[in-house]
Parts: structure tokens; C-alpha cells; sequence
């Protein structure tokens, strides 16, 4: 462990929260159609939106209309970015003539982007072209970010209304989003991220004669742009196949402190807004207590681990960090080690090191926090609906414990309540080991894994907590580009999304029509260290009693192998 | 239903112009206002051509040049159209032994005793297999082979290699770099070559 290590960390968590608050209080202006100084540029345009579009921005949806709206919204993107990649060859923007995609690889990338997972089961520069990139990814990068934010805020309306039929209006939620605080920091992200080396460029790409010769081909294109709300999005898509190692889209340790930035600024402001939008501070705070206590821990494992490093590669003899397979000198093990927590922890999935050459406990860090539901502040809005669903079940659980029924913003837990969040919690866990068991018995799944011994049950799991959780980063030597794998990912990437906004749209809903009792003795405060405290621990116990087994038998079993000096 | 699906479909269209086209557009124009060498990759040249970009590492083999990190970018590395990283796992036999057997060729090019320690980032293969960058203990390691290969005296080229030595950005963040296809132009520039 190093001083200037812990520095680095430090830092980037003082700076991360003291951007975080007040981003959290403008996004709950936004949220509420407060007034902000952005409504005389937005203002107008929005209105124009709502027009051509038909859309009545005074209509106040009720849950069943909100996820029917948003369902449809998202189904139809799917199909028209499948539309799109099948036809990029015979549409503008590919200078390297890189034409059509198979269909299975199309409709896994579709499903991918729309469902702000970001899986790519292809190598981006040999086979997208910028039109797809843009028009195609870069849209979805926005929407399905304005989705997710969506989310979480018709389920806050759903926990502050009283008797009430309705949760807002989708259209106006995703479009404000998007237009008040995804594009604004995505524009302004770009240009940072610019000036440290990111590129920005239509030309096509460039070869040159290189100083000892003979040529290299420098793969280029519109990056900056989609590097921003790639970050801010919590996307995590890479415009190159090595994602934001590559030194195009991360050029500098500046630029790796902003990109980290711009991962959790958004999830960890949301935790603020939500205690704006609750009329309580302290709501907002105790689950960004909770978060921040999961995230300390695991990004302990991680680079606790990282840093003790590989001994089998020791034993070659070697000065310097011995786990520098897959990372960059400009970074070194400490930023490795912070990023792969910070877009795990987020559903972004974008990587700085290769996840799967990390050491065994290293790659187990973020697996966990996939398999937990990305609720270590989670994904741009469904990590703050994620949590919801744990605060829901800590009160429940703790109402047992002490014998109170169980209340949350003054509404009673039920029946529906517990039985929606139980589904949205059970969901994502089935597909991460249903699949993984599957994949693990047919040969359709095994001939894809590309280390042998446990890290091979490893990659298979990796995959299906990626997908099911949204998250979209890979323990990438797998080859996911087969029909069984962008299919099987297809399916669970859909499920662990929608199979989770459904249930919480439910609750938002059921929860609106209730009553809200005022306090009294016997209610249990969910405010202070303590609910923190006890909602990180619901989160974890949860989480180890679905999948210790499985994780036993991949990543914790190949550290201790590892250590025995035994090599596969 | 249908209503529903027509606003989508149009409210779809309208984002799609506005953070598809636009937005990726409007950033093009004032990146490439504000910062073109950045936007344009940052080209270095060299006899007004450009021979590579400061942010991408190359392949070097000969040993007049400072040598880079394995690289598993394509077929023979550093391929800029086919970036990415081995994907090795720790406890793979082949990352093993090509880690065993990068060192040897390391310690051999550069005169080493056999079981001398070499620098992990000149045995292991970079997350983007273009990593521009090495370690200054992995160019110091290199300083004597490349010295006797362009007869410098070990103290200038050593005092080259200080000079191309980046420290830590803002003094913390990030690590001591050197990058390799700056260091070598020089080099380059020094011998007249």
C-alpha cells in the first residue's frame, strides 16, 4: 500500500461528493420542473419537442400508462438500432466501407445499448461505422440513461404523493432529463476530455510510416462526444475494442480522474436529489451512507488484492507491480484497481484494465457488486431505484426484527409491496445463475471460454452478472460472438432490466395511492448510521447467500490455487 | 397504443437528430476550433509527415530503439485498428510462460545476467496493446544497449531518457511514465538519423 495510492482515492472521493451535491440539488430542480437557468435556451425547445411530437406535457400518467409508454419507447429503439446496423452500409459516415452485421451480433448490440448495458461482442473500430456510433450509440447512450432516471423519479413521486392515482409523465421526464442534464454535462465533459487528447474527428482513419517502419493505421473517429455520456450515461460502450485503456479515449491519469468523475457524479448525485425530493435531507444521505460503505469495502478487496499482485509472476523475477497484464504504465495497479470498482460499482462497464487478467479477489470485486443489483450507487437512476428495493426490504426485514410494521416515508410496506421487490431482487440473481449453469453443462457455452481451470467458470459467470445487472464490462477473453452467447445475453440483458423497472413501476404506483401515517413512537427511523449500516448489511447478506457458492467455485478458489503456486 | 407508439416513434426521431447528429456535431466543430492537435490525435512529425501519434505506442524491434510493451493488438502488435489486451488470465499456464520467456529475450538483448529482475511492464501485455508509455526503470534498463547501438555515451542517452521522463500528472495522479516513440525521435534527432 502506498501513500500517493491512497491519495489518488481520496481525492477522487472528496471531489467526486463536493461535485455531487450540488449536482443532486439541481437535478431535483429539474426533476420537479423547477425553474433553472438553463429553461431560456431548453425551454423553448422542449416546448417544439412536445408539439411535433404530440405529446401533452401537462399529463400525469398512472404506473400502468408510465411503463407501457417506456416499454414501448425502448422496444422501439431496439428495433430501429437493429434496423440500423443491418443497413449501415448503405448509409453515410463509414469512410472504412465496414457494411453489415451478422444478424445475431445486431440484435445483442441492440438489445445492449437500449437496455444501458453496453455489451459489445464485437471489436468497435472493424465494425461499426461513425453513423452507427452516432446516430445509433450515441443516442442510446442518452435515452436509456434518461429511462433509468425516469425510473427512479416516478418512483420517488410514487413514495411522496398522498392517494394518488398518478406517477408523472415519461415523455417529460426522459426528454428533461436529456436535455437538462445528460446533454449539458456530456457537452461540456467532451471538450475536458478533449483537451487531454481524446479525439474528435469524421476523417477517415490514418496510416502513416511509422519511425522503424513499416505503417500503422490509426483507427479514429467522433470519440470525445461519445466518450462523455459513455461516462455519464454509466453506459460504458467503448468507441475502440479496448474501451478506455485505449489511449484515444484515456490518454492521461487527468483524463482518468475526469472519466471516473463523470461514472458516479450522476448516481451519487441522485442519492442527494432523492433527499430533496423526499422533503428530508437525511433519506438522501443515509443511502449514500450505505452505497459509500459498500464501496469503500470493495474497493479495498480489489486493490488490496491487485497490489499484492500474482506470485506465479513474481517468481520470474521481475522489479515493479507483478499484476501489469492488461493495465497501462500511465495508470499503474492504483487506477486500475479504483476504475474497475468505480464502473462496476456504476453499471457503466467501461474499463481501464482488462478485467480478466485482474488477480482472482481483484475480479471477484466486481462481479460481486454486479451480482448485488449495481446498487453500490448503481447505474444512472436504476441504481437509486435499485436501492429503493433494498431500503424496502431492510425496513421490512427490520420491522420483523423489532416487532413494528414495517414504514417508509410514513407508507405502510404490504403484501404487493414486498412481493414486487422480492421479484425485482430474485429476477437478475435467476439469469446470472440460471445462465451460468447453462452455459456451464453445453458445450455452445464452454467452447467459448478462453482460460482454463476455475477462471473459465469465472468468465461464464462474469458475463451473466454483466448482462442480467446491465453493466456491459467482460471478463473479455470469452467469445461472446456466437449465436448461443449474443442470444443467451440478448434475452437476459431485456430480463434484467425490464424485469426489474416493471415490478418497481408497480410499487411506485401502489405506493402513490397510500396514505402517509405522520410519525410516531413507533416508527422506525430510517435516518442515521445505524439504517445505513443495516441497509449496506441487507445488501450484502443478500448477495452472498445467492451467490457465495457459485463464486466459491470461480474466482475465490482459483486466489487460493494461486497462492499454492498452482498454474493451469 | 398506436398513439402511444406514434410519439415514440417521433420523439425517437427528434433525439436522434438532436444527440445523434447534433450533439457528436457541435462537439467535432468546437473540438476542432479549440483543440485540433488533441481532436485530430495528436500527430507527431517528423520531415512534415506524420509518423505516428504521441498517444499510441509502435512497434520497435531494433536496438537502436527503446522497446515498448507486448502488445496484443492484432497479429504482430500494436495494431491501431485492433486494439485490446490478451485477456490472460493470472493463473494461465501461457501467460506464464510468455511472461518467462519476454524476460529472457529482455535480460539476453540487454546483458543481463539470467536471473537478473526485469521490469514487469517489458514482460506483460498491456490493456490496449498500444500502450505509448513504459516505466523509467524499463528505459533504464535499455539505456546501455541503446547507447552502444548508436555509440552515445550511456550518461547522454540516460540524460535523454531523464528529460523524456513524465512524473506524475498535477504531482499525484497517475504514474512515472516515459513515452517510448518521443524518446526515440529524439534519439532519432540526436544522431541526425
Amino acid at each position: 500500500m502506498k501513500i500517493n495510492d491512497l491519495a489518488q482515492m481520496g481525492f477522487y472521493l472528496i471531489i467526486l461528493v463536493l461535485l455531487a451535491i450540488p449536482l443532486g440539488r439541481y437535478m431535483a430542480k429539474v426533476l420537479q420542473g423547477e425553474k433553472t437557468f438553463l429553461d431560456k435556451v431548453v425551454g423553448p425547445l422542449e416546448k417544439l419537442i412536445y408539439k411535433v411530437c404530440g405529446i401533452d406535457p401537462n399529463e400525469d400518467m398512472n404506473w400502468r400508462q408510465y411503463a407501457g409508454a417506456l416499454i414501448i419507447f425502448n422496444v422501439l429503439g431496439i428495433v430501429t438500432l437493429f434496423i440500423l446496423e443491418m443497413m449501415q452500409g448503405h448509409l453515410p459516415f463509414d469512410p472504412e466501407k465496414l457494411g453489415a452485421m451478422r444478424w445475431d451480433l445486431a440484435l445483442n448490440t441492440a438489445v445492449s445499448f437500449v437496455t444501458n448495458t453496453n455489451w459489445q461482442a464485437y471489436s468497435p473500430e472493424s465494425t461499426m461505422s461513425y453513423f452507427t456510433q452516432m446516430a445509433g450509440f450515441t443516442v442510446h447512450n442518452f435515452l436509456s440513461s434518461a429511462t433509468g432516471i425516469a425510473v427512479a423519479v416516478a418512483l420517488i413521486r410514487g413514495l411522496t404523493r398522498r392517494q394518488a392515482q398518478a406517477i408523472g409523465n415519461f415523455w417529460t421526464d426522459l426528454t428533461r432529463s436529456t436535455l437538462r442534464i445528460l446533454l449539458p454535462l456530456s457537452i461540456v465533459g467532451a471538450l475536458l476530455l478533449s483537451s487531454q487528447g481524446v479525439i474528435q474527428t469524421l476523417s477517415p482513419y490514418l496510416t502513416v510510416h511509422t519511425l522503424q517502419g513499416p505503417s500503422q493505421t490509426l483507427a479514429l473517429g467522433p470519440v470525445a462526444s461519445q466518450e462523455a455520456i459513455k461516462l455519464f450515461g454509466t453506459n460504458g460502450a467503448g468507441f475502440f475494442n479496448a474501451n478506455s485503456a485505449h489511449p484515444f479515449e484515456n490518454p492521461t491519469p487527468f483524463s482518468n480522474l475526469l472519466e471516473m468523475l463523470f461514472i458516479l457524479l450522476i448516481p451519487v448525485g441522485l442519492t442527494f436529489t432523492f433527499g430533496h425530493m423526499v422533503k428530508d435531507v437525511k433519506q438522501g444521505r443515509v443511502i449514500f451512507g450505505a452505497a459509500l460503505i459498500l464501496f469503500i469495502l470493495m474497493l479495498a478487496l480489489t486493490y488490496g488484492s491487485e497490489v499484492a499482485g500474482n506470485p506465479l509472476i513474481s517468481k520470474i523475477g521481475i522489479t515493479g507491480a507483478s499484476a501489469m497484464e492488461g493495465k497501462e504504465v500511465r495508470f499503474g495497479v492504483a487506477n486500475s484497481a479504483l476504475f474497475a470498482t468505480v464502473t462496476t460499482a456504476t453499471s457503466c462497464g467501461a474499463v481501464n484494465a482488462m478485467h480478466d487478467s485482474l488477480t482472482p479477489l481483484g475480479g471477484l470485486a466486481p462481479m460481486l457488486q454486479m451480482m448485488l443489483g449495481e446498487v453500490v450507487f448503481g447505474g444512472v437512476g436504476a441504481g437509486l431505484y435499485s436501492l429503493l428495493t433494498f431500503v424496502i426490504l431492510t425496513v421490512f426485514i427490520v420491522g420483523l426484527m423489532v416487532g413494528r410494521t414495517p414504514e417508509y416515508l410514513g407508507k405502510k410496506i404490504e403484501g404487493f409491496e414486498m412481493k414486487m421487490a422480492v421479484l425485482a431482487v430474485l429476477i437478475p440473481s435467476a439469469c446470472i445463475l440460471l445462465g451460468s449453469a447453462l452455459a456451464s453443462v453445453i458445450p455452445a457455452g464452454t467452447s467459448s471460454i478462453a482460460n482454463p481451470g476455475p477462471h473459465g467458470l469465472s468468465e461464464l459467470l462474469y458475463a451473466f452478472a454483466s448482462g442480467s445487472a446491465n453493466n456491459g464490462s467482460a471478463f473479455a477473453g470469452l467469445n461472446a460472438n456466437t449465436y448461443f452467447w449474443n442470444l443467451s445475453l440478448a434475452l437476459v440483458m431485456f430480463i434484467g432490466r425490464f424485469g426489474v423497472i416493471l415490478p418497481l413501476l408497480a410499487i411506485a404506483g401502489s405506493m402513490a395511492k397510500k396514505k402517509i401515517a405522520p410519525v410516531s413512537a413507533g416508527t422506525f427511523q430510517t435516518t442515521g448510521g445505524l439504517f445505513s449500516g443495516l441497509l449496506s448489511g441487507v445488501v450484502l447478506i443478500v448477495g452472498a447467500l445467492t451467490f457465495f457458492p457459485a463464486l466459491a467455485l470461480g474466482p475465490i478458489v482459483e486466489q487460493l490455487l494461486m497462492w499454492a503456486g498452482k498454474a493451469f | 397504443m398506436l398513439k402511444t407508439a406514434g410519439r415514440a416513434f417521433v420523439l425517437l426521431l427528434v433525439m436522434t437528430l438532436i444527440t445523434g447528429i447534433a450533439y457528436p456535431l457541435v462537439v467535432t466543430g468546437l473540438d476542432q476550433l479549440i483543440f485540433p492537435h488533441q481532436a485530430n490525435g495528436s500527430l507527431l512529425y517528423k520531415d512534415g509527415k506524420p509518423v505516428g501519434s504521441a498517444l499510441i505506442g509502435q512497434n520497435f524491434t531494433a536496438p537502436g530503439y527503446f522497446h515498448g510493451r507486448p502488445s496484443a493488438a492484432g497479429k504482430t502488435g500494436y495494431d491501431a485498428t485492433s486494439s485490446g489486451g490478451s485477456n490472460l488470465g493470472p493463473t494461465n499456464k501461457t501467460l506464464l510462460a510468455e511472461a518467462a520467456k519476454r524476460a529472457a529475450a529482455v535480460r539476453k538483448e540487454n546483458g543481463l545476467a539470467a536471473n537478473a529482475p526485469v521490469p514487469s511492464d517489458l514482460i506483460t501485455a498491456s490493456a490496449s496493446g498500444l500502450d505509448p508509455d513504459i516505466t523509467p526503470a524499463a528505459a533504464r534498463i535499455q539505456v546501455a544497449r541503446v547507447a552502444k547501438a548508436r555509440n552515445l555515451s550511456v550518461a547522454k542517452v540516460q540524460a535523454l531518457v531523464n528529460q523524456y521522463t513524465e512524473q506524475r500528472q498535477f504531482g499525484f495522479l497517475g504514474e512515472p511514465r516515459v513515452d517510448v516513440l518521443r524518446l526515440n525521435m529524439a534519439l532519432d534527432a540526436l544522431t541526425g538519423r
